[in-house]
């Protein structure tokens, strides 16, 4: 029944652009500082100070948005954004209201192997506020160190489906930050926040009213937020009862949405221009020398690697996923020697990509000569998929010897007959709900067979004989 | 050693050993003991600190250093300017105790001349008023008359240079608030263009008008003054950088030649008849010295009240808004809530006249309103600018009264409307950022002093001192003019 229903879904995304200064004063914006500490008299609002625009907050966002293909204003300006609250020091948010910096454009995202177009609204810079801290007996704190880090909200228009499409989009924003050098965007780190905004609709009929969710801090929680207010509206609507335009928190602890506030109690922002700052001017020699500073991005190196070394759509994606990654599975492949796999380059490099992410591995640190060795073994039979994701990982972290580290690591793969038909006569023995469900035609339980026999084989058995020898067992 | 010296003259004498800077420091101080119980001048008083900066200048002196020119010239600051380690109140409850952390530009400008800092100046609260009838702490009386108010916003540093209680003074000027107070005083006060005195420190009341600028009671001091705060700041994105001049420069060349405006709207409906004739006086004389008088109309100007009045209100409703009991300034004592600690703070902090001001700016700036209020406003600033432009394609400068009338008797002005409309003459040159001068040039039957205000294109504060010292030169300073005028 809820498959008639159709989930309209636009983002909102504040991300942290990483100067070394804030927006508004010479602070540093080192992450995880003591309260506090990072603060002074203008970011802490006191009485007399004055706000004075980090030329670099623009260029940043400039560069992003022309990453984005935005369209980028050659006059935009500030506007103060009016509210109480106890991390606003001066109870106004410098943000930009109806002159945005960048107007427009799209990110292509693959998702689920398909390929959507989102497009943007618009990218403003804006300052971020401080944090409440709730001591138990104590009461509130206020930490003013986040106050004036510099901002990009980035506002999507509703062209997103699914929780796969928008967490494939929010991958995609943090790739282009990290290859125009705008953000760390880890959302871990809390440098990139999302709003999701969300109605559905039966498809061929307008759209519902949508709803808000605020500040998630998770592609998990994105997704979850997502299904279960999807999964809410859907019954709401079924039940007879109507959608409030409002919004709602999600309470990952429950796994529920909440409603905060409806749009009927919403406070009235007075936005008008920031006295205190004139307008951006942004020539036009100095567009274009910020647009010839932008590296080959993630969308044209995906395209290059299709055509010129047959990755899929979803291959090349993965790989282009951050810049030091797609520069090294360049070097690589054009160190292979003739015969060897560029296919193979790319999917071991996005698979230890994970892995490298949470020891902050880099992948420039990796001497490439070595790496595309690693996928002529791979290549070769000599070693498995698994035995080389784990040296292209060493090899980020220092210099080794691949030969020696095969070796003394008893890495060299058995492509050995009999030992591999002793492997998986076992587990075939040992499985009889799997081979089950192999006969009846579910040949994706053929890899859970292969997967059992490499267990046993400690990680070294050579996955494509392991494969062909299940398919002339079972009589396939 | 008289205080009624020029700064040039104290200067001389500070350096020919003629007196010390502690013994002109000293001499100030003695004035704001004789004088400031009458007039209320000051807020805070900072004595001692003053004498010690004279001290550092009489060993500088000894030392045969050279001086900056208002080393050991003392004088003292409007208390909306911040002063790190001194109490900065803006005259308000709200901030009665605060003591900034940091100094504002004009302050470490004025520290790095050496200057002895006397104290700090009462006004009205945060800057709005005509009267300085609504400081929180205590009224100011106009020392040519305790009876009468000494104007404002900036009434204390007006009053503090006409009773000799400081060599200058700082104020700010919004609306007219440095023009009016020293028209009502009979001292010399200038209103530099927008961009030209650094904000960086300032108490902002409407970011986009305020301006500070010096207090004297001669032309001449006050060009050296100002000479000592202008110039580019980093520090306020609206501080314009372009090289400043020394204002002195040619101050004494005159007027011969000069094409002075006069426009008609000003001279004509709720003037007061002597205001008007001491103007025209002012005119007349310009005219001995060979500048060219012409009557201009420039009818646009009757929109710049009510444009001012939303501008300012909305950019004060803004500014103000950091005033909330969190972080500074007054808390109130009882309250179960957030919103409470809001509302009653805010509520027992701020005077009357403030709240007025941000109930009318946050009304013109909600949804709904803007485009009829605050939009229409920024029109006619436009349109102000653009006439003023055509004005001074033509003329050097335009001559206008500062004020319908003179000091008027405290409590006087029944309702805010009353009193706003006694900035009739000034606000145009702050919505269209212009420099202007105010200086007396006549006093009326009860022996007050009677303004003049002479305006000119942006950067031109040159040109203004100028025609100022002609006109001095013609009339004297207000000592002289009341002197004179001792028969009526």
């Amino acid at each position: 029944m809820s498959e008639m229903y159709e989930a309209v879904i636009g983002l909102e995304i504040h991300m942290e652009l990483n100067t070394k200064s804030k927006i508004f004063c010479s602070c540093p914006t080192t992450f995880g500082a003591a309260p506090n500490t990072q603060c002074c008299p203008v970011c802490c609002g006191l009485p007399g100070t004055l706000p004075v625009l980090n030329k670099q907050v623009v260029e940043k966002a400039a560069r992003f948005g022309m990453a984005a293909h935005c369209e980028i204003a050659t006059l935009s300006k500030q506007d103060r954004k009016n509210y109480f609250y106890p991390d606003l020091p001066k109870a106004y948010q410098i943000s930009q209201y109806d002159m945005p910096l960048c107007k427009g454009g799209y990110v292509d995202i693959v998702a689920d192997g398909e390929k959507t177009r989102v497009r943007l609204n618009r990218i403003h810079i804006e300052e971020d506020a401080g944090k409440l801290i709730h001591v138990e007996g104590k009461g509130t704190l206020v930490d003013f160190n986040r106050c004036g880090v510099p901002l990009i909200e980035i506002v999507t228009e509703p062209d997103i489906r699914t929780a796969a499409q928008a967490v494939a989009l929010l991958q995609k924003l943090r790739a282009m930050a990290l290859y125009v050098g705008a953000s760390e965007a880890a959302m871990e780190k809390g440098q990139m926040r999302c709003d999701v905004n969300l109605s559905v609709h039966k498809i061929g009929e307008p759209y519902g009213t949508r709803t808000e969710m605020k500040n998630l801090n998770s592609f998990t929680s994105v997704t979850r937020a997502i299904d279960v207010e999807y999964k809410r509206q859907v019954a709401a609507v079924e039940a007879g009862t109507p959608i409030v335009q409002e919004t709602r928190r999600f309470d990952a602890e429950s796994g529920r949405t909440y409603s905060m506030r409806s749009k009927e109690n919403d406070s009235d922002y007075r936005y008008f221009p920031d006295p205190d700052l004139p307008p951006i001017h942004i020539g036009v020699e100095q567009l274009n020398a910020l647009r010839d500073s932008i590296p080959r991005l993630p969308d044209e190196r995906a395209a290059q690697y299709m055509s010129n070394f047959g990755l899929s759509a979803q291959e090349a994606e993965r790989v282009v996923a951050r810049r030091d990654m797609a520069d090294a599975f360049e070097e690589t492949a054009k160190l292979l020697s003739s015969g060897a796999k560029p296919r193979t380059a790319a999917v071991l490099l996005s698979d230890a990509y994970a892995q490298a992410q949470a020891d902050g591995l880099k992948y420039d640190a990796m001497d490439t000569a070595k790496a595309a060795h690693v996928c002529e073994l791979v290549d070769s039979g000599a070693i498995s998929h698994a035995s080389a994701r784990e040296i292209i990982l060493a090899l980020m972290k220092g210099d080794i010897d691949v030969d020696g580290y095969v070796k003394s690591h008893a890495m060299s793969q058995i492509s050995d007959m009999a030992a591999i038909e002793d492997a998986v006569k076992a587990v075939i023995a040992e499985s009889a709900e799997l081979v089950e469900r192999v006969r009846a035609g579910k040949l994706s339980a053929i890899n859970a067979l292969v997967g059992l026999s490499m267990k046993r084989m400690a990680g070294r058995g050579n996955a494509r004989i392991i494969h062909e020898v299940i398919e002339r067992i079972l009589q396939l | 050693m008289s205080v009624q010296m020029k700064i040039s003259e104290m200067a001389r004498m500070l350096r020919a050993g003629e007196v010390s800077a502690r013994e002109l420091t000293q001499a100030f101080i003695n004035g704001i003991d004789a004088e400031d119980e009458k007039t209320g001048a000051y807020i805070t008083r900072t004595d001692e600190l003053a004498l010690k900066t004279a001290d550092e200048v009489d060993t500088a002196i000894a030392a045969g250093e050279k001086l900056p020119p208002l080393a050991g010239i003392p004088g003292a600051i409007k208390d909306n300017i911040v002063t790190r380690g001194v109490r900065t109140t803006c005259a308000s409850k709200m901030l009665g105790e605060y003591v900034p952390p940091y100094d504002a530009h004009v302050i470490d400008l004025l520290k790095s001349q050496h200057s002895p800092m006397l104290g700090k100046l009462n006004m009205d609260e945060f800057a709005m008023g005509s009267s300085t009838e609504n400081s929180a702490i205590k009224p100011v009386h106009n020392p040519r008359d305790p009876e009468r108010v000494p104007g404002g916003s900036s009434g204390g540093s007006a009053a503090a240079v006409a009773a000799r209680e400081a060599a200058f003074t700082l104020g700010s000027d919004t609306g007219g608030s440095i023009r009016q107070p020293a028209a009502f005083c009979g001292v010399v006060g200038m209103k530099p263009t927008y961009g030209t005195v650094s904000r960086y420190g300032l108490i902002a009341f409407a970011s986009s008008l305020d301006q500070i600028g010096p207090f004297t009671a001669d032309v001449e001091s006050n060009a050296i003054v100002l000479s000592a705060i202008a110039g580019h700041d980093g520090r306020d994105a609206t501080s314009i950088p372009r090289e400043y001049p020394d204002f002195t420069d040619g101050i004494s060349t005159g007027v011969h030649g000069m094409k002075i405006a006069l426009p008609g709207e000003f001279l004509s409906d709720g003037i007061a008849p002597e205001v008007k004739a001491g103007v025209l006086k002012a005119a007349d004389a310009l005219r001995a010295q060979g500048a060219q008088i012409e009557e201009v109309s420039m009818p646009i100007l009757k929109y710049a009240l009510p444009a001012y009045y939303v501008i300012s209100s909305a950019e004060a409703s803004s500014n103000l808004s950091r005033f909330d009991g969190v972080k500074y300034g007054y808390r109130a004592k009882d309250f179960e809530t957030l919103d409470e600690l809001y509302t009653r703070s805010r509520t027992e902090g701020f005077g009357a006249e403030v709240k007025r001001r941000i109930m009318l700016g946050s009304f013109a700036l909600s949804s709904g309103y803007y485009d009829a209020y605050y939009k229409k406003a920024l029109q006619v600033r436009t349109l102000i600018s653009r006439v003023y432009d055509d004005v001074f394609a033509k003329y050097d400068l335009i001559l206008s009264p500062v004020a319908p009338t003179t000091a008027y008797k405290a409590g006087a002005k029944g309702s805010s409307l009353e009193m706003y409309m006694g900035d009739i003459y000034t606000v145009p040159v702050n919505i269209a950022g212009l420099p202007a001068l105010s200086m007396p040039c006549a006093r009326d039957g009860d022996g007050l002093p009677i303004g003049a205000q002479l305006i000119g294109p942006h950067f031109s504060e040159q040109k203004i001192y100028r025609a100022g010292l002609a006109l001095e030169q013609a009339v004297g300073t207000y000592d002289k003019i009341a002197a004179q005028g001792g028969d009526r």
